[in-house]
Order: structure tokens, then sequence, then C-alpha cells
């Protein structure tokens, strides 16, 4: 089963990349406000079992994927 | 009697690039400095284990975050956890952050840039194992050289470290945006510090500084207490 995870910086943490995003959008000529950026990892995970799937990437998000002290993270299964 | 010289280990992770200074740095001042490849799952009789700096594991994902898996990475864990003395140089501090063996996390500099620079750094604390050689107070002058050494913890975690007097060192000037201008911290125990500046660049005035001596003399000074003890 696919699976793609979604790290941000938590909000209150100072992201200096999306500041950085941000002012360049800006120069661009766009309005915009509130960049942050993030990763994204996709994996395949061994098994069929969405729920069985989802709770082993939630393991590996607590485990490496994300720091929670500074990082939120968040899981979309592909069927 | 002589003293005997105490044996200070230095881990080569893949990607460290400041573990032959630390080594040189650390014989210079006396001490049998001796490499430990990552792939140790046991560390060898030694009395202090140092973190160099580097980008190990080339810093996937975040700096740090791999080495934290790696066999000597275990270790050095039960090392500490032992109460033995462990301190981690830049790269090293990352690692014992990731590893739970030091709070908070270093982050991205504010700025953006690396910063490559001697920078003044005012010691909080001079009763460490790290720390003896220095006085609470004093302005060091150290080199920093990192892209991310930005320390950060919730405001909750850096009120208890304050309380537990968990803060070693922090820039005389604004460095890279680390809360309350942190440079390095130990844990509660006192047996483990972190710090971003590299006291192994700064161990000759030829260097531009040999303050980094003050640190890694106090290391040494202190690992040998611990070899006497044994002998």
């Amino acid at each position: 089963m696919k699976a793609t995870v979604l790290v941000r910086p938590k909000s209150g943490i100072l992201d200096p990349q999306g500041a950085a995003v941000e002012t360049a959008l800006e120069h661009l000529g766009f309005s915009v406000s509130g960049a942050r950026v993030g990763k994204v990892v996709d994996l395949e995970v061994a098994s069929d079992d969405a729920t069985e799937a989802r709770a082993q990437v939630e393991k590996m998000c607590e485990q490496l994927l994300a720091n929670p002290l500074m990082e939120s993270y968040e899981i979309e299964l592909h069927g | 009697m002589a003293s005997p010289q105490p044996r200070i280990g230095v881990v080569m992770y893949p990607g460290s690039n400041d573990d032959r200074d630390a080594l040189w740095a650390l014989s210079a001042l006396d001490a049998e400095s001796i490499p430990v490849w990552h792939e140790e799952r046991e560390l060898p009789d030694l009395d202090a284990v140092v973190l160099p700096g580097g980008f190990s594991y080339g810093d996937y994902l975040r700096c740090g975050a791999i080495a934290r898996f790696s066999p000597a990475t275990a270790a050095v864990k039960s090392f500490a956890d032992a109460g033995g003395l462990v301190l981690g140089i830049c790269n090293g501090f990352q690692v014992l952050c990731e590893a739970g063996l030091l709070p908070g996390v270093l982050l991205q500099n504010e700025s953006l840039q690396f910063i490559c620079r001697d920078v003044p750094l005012v010691v909080e604390r001079d009763d460490l194992p790290f720390t003896t050689r220095c006085t609470q107070g004093e302005t060091l002058v150290i080199p920093v050289k990192h892209g991310d050494g930005r320390w950060f913890g919730p405001p909750e975690l850096v009120a208890d470290m304050e309380e537990n007097r968990q803060i070693v060192l922090r820039y005389g000037q604004p460095c890279n945006g680390s809360v309350d201008d942190i440079a390095g911290i130990c844990n509660e125990r006192g047996n483990v510090m972190g710090l971003m500046p590299h006291p192994e660049h700064a161990v000759d005035p030829l260097l531009g500084s040999a303050d980094g001596a003050l640190i890694l003399a106090s290391l040494v000074e202190a690992a040998r207490d611990h070899a006497v003890t044994l002998a």
C-alpha cells in the first residue's frame, strides 16, 4: 500500500525557509502570506490492510520521519 | 607514579569531518585519543567519548537523525546512561539531541546562511566536567561553522532547563537565532554536554584562539580523574 507523509514545521516555530519563499513570491508580484516549507515522504508499506499500514506509518513518523518537538505530520494512504 | 593518560574515544560516522581535529586536539592535551568506528557495537575501554562535527550520514532527513541508529550511538547511549562523560560538538550535538541524550533540537539558522566565524561565548557554568578550567561569566572566543545550529526548545522545556542549570554556554551576541542565545547545554546529570562551537578548532593561539582548549582540557582532566579512580 502506498503512503504519503507530509511533515510540517509546527505552527509557532520560526520557519526561515518559508519566510524566504514568501518574500520571493512577493517579488514575483504575488500577494501571499503564511508560507511554510515542509517535507514529503512517499513510501510503499508491505501491507494491503489500510488500518495496519496506517499504524505502521504512524510508528515510522514517531520514531524517525518527524521530530515531535518541531514538526507535525499527516499521513495519506493511497489504495 | 605518573597519572595515567585518560582514554578518550572519538566516534567516526560516515560523513564526520572533524574527527581527526578532535583526535589531534585531545592528543595535544595529553589524552590518548582513540578513533571509534560507527559500526562498533561496544566501545573499547574509555574514560570519555566525543561525538565530532561533520555531516553524519549526509545529515539526511534531519541533522543527526540517521546517526541516532548507528550501533556506536547505541553504545554511547549505554556509556552515558552508566554515567560516562560524553561531549558532542556541532553535528555531535545534533546527534545527542536526536538520540534523546540532550533536550531540544537544532534547526536551520535563522538567516538561512551557513555561519563560519569566531564567536564570543559566555560561560554559564564552570562546575561541569567540561568546564572546570573556565570561569563562570567569562567570555571565550571559539569558532562556529554550521548551517543548522539554531537550538530550539518550547518555553516550558527552557524553563525546566534554567531551573536545572542545564544551559552551559550562550552566544555573547546573536548568532543563529537560538532560543535565549543558547550555544551549549548539558543533561540534568551533568555528564553529557553538547555545543555548536568547535573547541577542537581553537586549541592553539596559531589557530586564532586557544579558548577551546579550556573546554577540552577540562574534559581530559575529568577523564583522567576517572582513569585514576579505576587504576
